[in-house]
């Protein structure tokens, strides 16, 4: 498996200019790769239109390949979309796909603001035109030991950190998910502190991995897996990869985190990826990789999910057993 | 009113078995059908832990039924309900060995010392083995009744620890394994307050006879 270090490749040789300057027809291309029947239920007008929001399952297209993919085979969808932790639509893995059924995700916006110079409010629609989508193919690795292969659809979250310009202030980012206990019922008997929320040290927000993700195998978001926009950072567990985002906040100190609040002994901010450092009840060294089989298969687990070329050096010097 | 007179044990067992083989046909029948979702192991797992913990329950709950509902023919089923927690208890415990952890023996042995989720499973499975080993009638009569008792109060141990093992596994969502635990719980709590009584009218009927004696 080789995953090329982001210095090698210029981004501009990653996304080809003409998929960049597509970006205007994207929209139409969009509403015409959905066919009729979509389009008699939504007329172009209301994919231009401020509050425009792509529905579960349209195809995202064109998409730039990414360097970051990884070539090992990818899970199969009814998988990925079978077998979800989305504790708002129900504890069992089956459940979400269930239960997110009806969930509106249109319109849908998400407010950045803190400790930036250009806060700001953001429509779904304008989320999808501030960079060209790329496809990423990334490993998943769940803290209970199971991983996935996933073709994301989104672009490194950097592109939109920037745009909103933080101050020397901001040290870290913190996250929110959507919450409405009327349309997630489930989420009173979770167990855990809903909203759902998560953070980032700024330099892990800005890595080039760091994926806003709007989609996955070649179409939006499905309502378990996140929709209609989330967080993907490969390296690591796949809790802190945080789903259906409405607020994004550049703070000063670290914020709480969801998991970490219900059990701080077993969830840790960082919770990178770390065979060598197992959770209080379970080891972490080896995962069970999610391909389709009936078995599946028992694999190594590896250190920083196999992206320690990209990440490592972020943490050097820190003692990860302390900072899990 | 007893029952027996209108049940025919030895027609009702058949039936009663297959049903607790249904845990079992059920899983298979999904197996066939790719119905055990992205992860068919853990469901196995999951599955198999489950009906374990059901089949002690209703084992242990024969005894408190037979006595508050006088429904003594009620015995003649526990045996199997027992069998079968151990059965389940074995599918459990293999497809933990042979699959989730089959890749790497060590693993597994640093797993059940390590962990203290796996400690408890473990506990609970292997206490059952000498009770499995020692539930045939001839078995019964080589140890003698008193013997053979003592040695199946273990099961309490197993429904205990079984039901730790499960509280322990998951993550936030309780609700399941507190039910189970309730469920043990009260089954083992009527035992103990069932103990108490005896023991008092055991000593209360004693210091009768004394009474008696003496003043005769």
């Amino acid at each position: 498996m080789l995953i090329k270090k982001p210095s090698d490749i210029p981004y501009s040789e990653i996304t080809p200019k003409a998929v960049y300057m597509n970006r205007r027809k994207f929209l139409a291309g969009v509403a015409a790769a959905t066919g009729a029947v979509t389009l008699a239920a939504r007329p172009v007008s209301e994919w231009l239109a401020p509050q425009s929001v792509l529905a579960d399952g349209t195809k995202l297209e064109p998409l730039a390949k990414s360097p970051f993919s990884t070539t090992e085979p990818i899970t199969p969808l009814k998988d990925v979309t079978h077998y979800n932790n989305y504790y708002e639509f129900g504890t069992d893995k089956a459940d979400p796909a269930k239960y997110s059924t009806k969930f509106v995700t249109s319109p849908w916006s998400v407010s950045v603001d803190g400790e930036v110079n250009k806060p700001g409010k953001y429509d779904l629609g304008e989320l999808l035109k501030l960079a060209p989508l790329e496809e990423r193919i990334y490993r998943h690795r769940c803290v209970e030991a199971w991983s996935i292969v996933v073709p994301w659809i989104g672009y490194s979250f950097s592109v939109l950190a920037k745009l909103a310009d933080p101050k020397p202030t901001a040290k870290f980012v913190a996250f929110q998910s959507y919450y409405d206990p009327k349309q997630m019922p489930l989420g009173q008997q979770a167990g855990i502190e809903l909203p759902y929320v998560e953070g980032l040290r700024l330099d892990e927000a800005m890595n080039p991995l760091t994926l806003l993700t709007f989609g996955m195998f070649g179409e939006t978001l499905p309502n378990q897996d996140g929709a209609p926009v989330r967080m993907v950072m490969p390296w690591k567990y796949g809790f802190k990869s945080i789903k259906s985002i409405v607020r994004i906040r550049f703070v000063r100190d670290m914020p709480p985190t969801t998991w970490n609040i219900a059990n701080a002994h077993e969830y840790g901010f960082y919770s990178n990826v770390n065979p060598q450092v197992d959770h209080p009840r379970w080891s972490q060294a080896s995962e069970r990789r999610l391909d389709g089989s009936f078995f599946g298969k028992r694999i190594k687990t590896l250190m920083f999910n196999g992206y320690a070329d990209q990440v490592a050096s972020m943490y050097t010097g820190m003692d990860l057993r302390k900072y899990y | 009113m007893d029952l027996s007179r209108h049940i025919n044990v030895r027609w009702l067992k058949p039936p009663v078995f297959l049903l607790c083989l249904g845990p079992l046909a059920h899983l298979v029948w999904m197996g066939f059908h790719d119905e055990l979702g992205a992860n068919p192991v853990e469901y196995i797992t999951h599955s198999t832990g489950t009906w374990t913990l059901v089949a002690l329950c209703v084992t242990l709950s024969i005894t408190p039924l037979r006595r508050i509902l006088e429904q003594n023919w009620l015995i003649r089923f526990r045996r199997m309900f027992g069998l079968f927690a151990f059965f389940y208890g074995s599918l459990h415990f293999t497809t933990y060995v042979w699959v989730y952890s089959g890749f790497d023996v060590h693993a597994m042995i640093d797993d059940v010392y390590k962990r203290p989720f796996i400690t408890a499973g473990f506990t609970a499975y292997v206490l059952m083995i000498p009770l499995a080993l020692t539930s045939t009638s001839g078995m019964i009569r080589r140890l003698g009744g008193r013997r053979w008792q003592l040695l199946h109060e273990l099961i309490y141990v197993s429904a205990i620890a079984g039901a730790i093992h499960y509280y322990w596994l998951v993550k936030s969502d309780e609700r399941v394994p507190l039910r189970f635990a309730a469920v043990v719980a009260l089954l083992l709590g009527y035992r103990v307050i069932f103990y108490a009584f005896q023991r008092k009218e055991r000593a209360a009927a004693k210091k009768g006879t004394r009474e008696s004696v003496l003043s005769a």
